[in-house]
């Protein structure tokens, strides 16, 4: 065992606290867009897979460094790109259009959002 | 520590806490999209100080370079793609896909590191080998694991609890195999041991999930959603790197927060799900309630109650979704609201396919989320609703549970039945997950309203306006 290990062991386990007292507060309105965001968080082992390719001189290395730099990528961009997506579509008040997709909703109500949509 | 070293650790603690920062402002809807962008600029950040320290360390080999580069070409490219053209229905199985690479990637950065050590006159110190075990074992179940829940929920697979003769003892053996295989290489540093727990872990992810039925889904997801966040932080463990460990330690929480949230809110205990079987419906049927009549309504009679009252609640589940029904009783809510009745959404917190997947839904069809209303926060707001829509949502209104002897007893529900009168839109009298008659059904206040959701809900929104004239 050595202090390096002990010191990776505290801030791990700081950090857990840390991530049990932030995340409890996260309504249950958000939840989705929240897994999402942690996802796109552990996208961070793009880190790693980059570092692979510092020692990497072998056939398997750059396998390795090529598949797992592939897959962090993927997990990282794809996750903050959906994430906000999904944040996008939380309206405090209804969107002044309709949604393009339920036209019958834009003749019915269209009378209603001049006095009521933007607030 | 050199000066370089000093500042690319500080960036890395930096990134740390843009991280943090982002998770507090997504406790509100307001705030929620500047968290996303603070956590984005964080990880541009950790990402840009990884590229300062691979060219630091000057030892990249022209194809190391190529390999890397192409690899996060590929990978970026396929996740802007499918992140731009999912269907937020199937958000659930992307966020599988996604804790798949990252289980997938956190266990790649373990073996690389691992068969590096093996091969150099050093050996591998002990310290290294417990986290890379761990590592590549978290890592190897998350990816086969998501994957098996990804395809359960696109429909390539069975969403059925699937299981085989001995497929418990394959389960169990794959468990043993692998947590021996860690214990024997902590002792005596070995590759093909270590290939062997790679596939024992892949085939304990897979023997895992396969017999958990589709409703159990929301639990499922966050529970690889920890063990990716924890595969992560012991990728950190493995390369000495402080925001892996964080970060995945912050995913950690967030997935065991979620996953027992998710347990609490079906009744369910963690090994009751995990061990499956309960989706089956072959569990012993339960003492009814009361029974009796059901009251049978039509669209126009449900119509002149909706239009005539003055609180309304929507309590939609799952059946809302995969009638693809949002944007009908968005429709049918704005037409209420016109009218100047007040319309709230009464949310469950296992309404969907993954934890707030309901909410996501609704706003996508432009439902305002202060509207969205969490169980704890609407349920004493249903003795004041004159009427109760239920559309989709059926175990989570049944009153038998607070009563002791059911299967779904002491679990969480929304107060449906207090509301002054409910309308039900079902398309026969089957039965919940739980498979349990739903005493709402039989409330003298309760009329049914038998038809699929989207028609159902079409034919409301018509008989309103003709009613509004």
């Amino acid at each position: 065992m050595t202090t390096e290990l002990l010191t990776d062991i505290t801030i791990f386990v700081l950090a857990l606290l840390v991530g049990f007292e932030v995340i409890s507060k996260v309504p249950a309105t958000l939840h989705t867009p929240l897994m999402s965001a942690a996802n796109s968080i552990h996208g961070i082992v793009l880190a790693g897979a980059m570092l692979i390719a510092v020692t990497a001189n072998n056939a398997l290395g750059y396998i390795l460094a090529f598949v797992a730099s592939a897959f962090a990528a993927m997990n990282v961009v794809g996750g903050y790109v959906v994430t906000g997506r999904m944040l996008k579509m939380f309206r405090r008040t209804r969107a002044p259009v309709a949604a393009p997709s339920a036209p019958a909703a834009v003749a019915g109500s269209a009378d209603g959002h001049g006095s009521g949509g933007q607030a | 520590m050199n000066t370089f070293d000093w500042i690319t650790q500080l960036l890395y603690v930096a990134a740390a806490v843009c991280f943090v920062l982002g998770l507090h402002l997504m406790n509100s809807p307001a705030s929620a999209r500047r968290g996303n962008q603070v956590s984005t600029a964080g990880m541009a950040l950790a990402i840009a100080t990884t590229f300062a320290l691979v060219i630091h360390a000057g030892t990249v080999s022209v194809t190391g370079w190529i390999v890397m580069l192409a690899g996060a070409g590929v990978g970026a490219g396929a996740g802007l793609y499918s992140a731009r053209t999912v269907q937020m229905t199937a958000m659930p199985q992307l966020v599988s896909l996604f804790n798949a690479v990252g289980g997938g990637a956190a266990a790649l950065v373990a073996i690389d590191d691992y068969v590096r050590l093996a091969g150099a006159a050093a050996g591998v110190p002990e310290a290294t080998t417990i986290t890379t075990v761990l590592d590549v074992l978290i890592g190897a179940v998350t990816f086969s694991g998501s994957i098996i829940a990804a395809g359960k929920l696109q429909g390539l697979i069975n969403a059925a609890p699937v299981t085989f003769p001995g497929s418990r003892v394959v389960n169990i053996a794959a468990a043993a195999i692998a947590v021996g295989g860690g214990i024997f290489m902590l002792t005596t540093p070995s590759v093909p041991f270590l290939i062997i727990i790679i596939l024992a872990a892949l085939t304990f992810g897979v023997t895992m999930v396969m017999p958990i039925g589709g409703a159990d889904m929301p639990v499922v997801i966050s529970l690889l959603n920890a063990f990716t966040g924890t595969a992560v932080a012991m990728a950190g463990f493995v390369i000495g790197n402080w925001a892996l460990i964080i970060a995945g330690a912050l995913v950690g929480a967030s997935g065991s927060i979620l996953t027992k949230l998710m347990a609490d809110a079906m009744n369910r205990s963690l090994s009751n799900i995990m061990i499956g079987g309960f989706g089956t419906g072959d569990n012993a049927p339960v003492a009814v309630g009361p029974g009796g009549d059901v009251r049978s309504v039509q669209a126009d009679d449900a119509a002149i109650q909706l239009a005539y009252a003055q609180k309304v609640i929507i309590v939609p589940g799952y059946g809302l979704a995969a009638a693809q029904a949002q944007h009908q009783v968005a429709e049918l809510a704005a037409l209420l609201e016109e009218r100047g009745i007040e319309v709230s959404y009464a949310i469950h917190p296992v309404a969907g396919r993954m934890p707030g997947h309901m909410n996501v839904l609704l706003a996508e069809a432009n439902v305002p989320y202060p509207q969205l209303k969490e169980m704890e926060e609407i349920n004493p707001e249903f003795p004041r609703a004159d009427v109760a829509l239920v559309i989709g949502a059926n175990d989570v209104t049944n009153p038998a549970a607070r009563r002791a002897g059911t299967a779904i007893s002491g679990m969480p529900i929304l107060d449906v039945d207090q509301a002054k009168s409910i309308i039900v839109i079902k398309r026969s009298m089957g039965h919940g997950y739980a498979g349990i008659d739903n005493e709402l059904y039989f409330d003298p206040k309760t009329s049914m309203l038998f038809a699929d959701a989207k028609s159902a809900l079409t034919d409301l929104i018509a008989s309103v306006k003709t009613l509004v004239g």
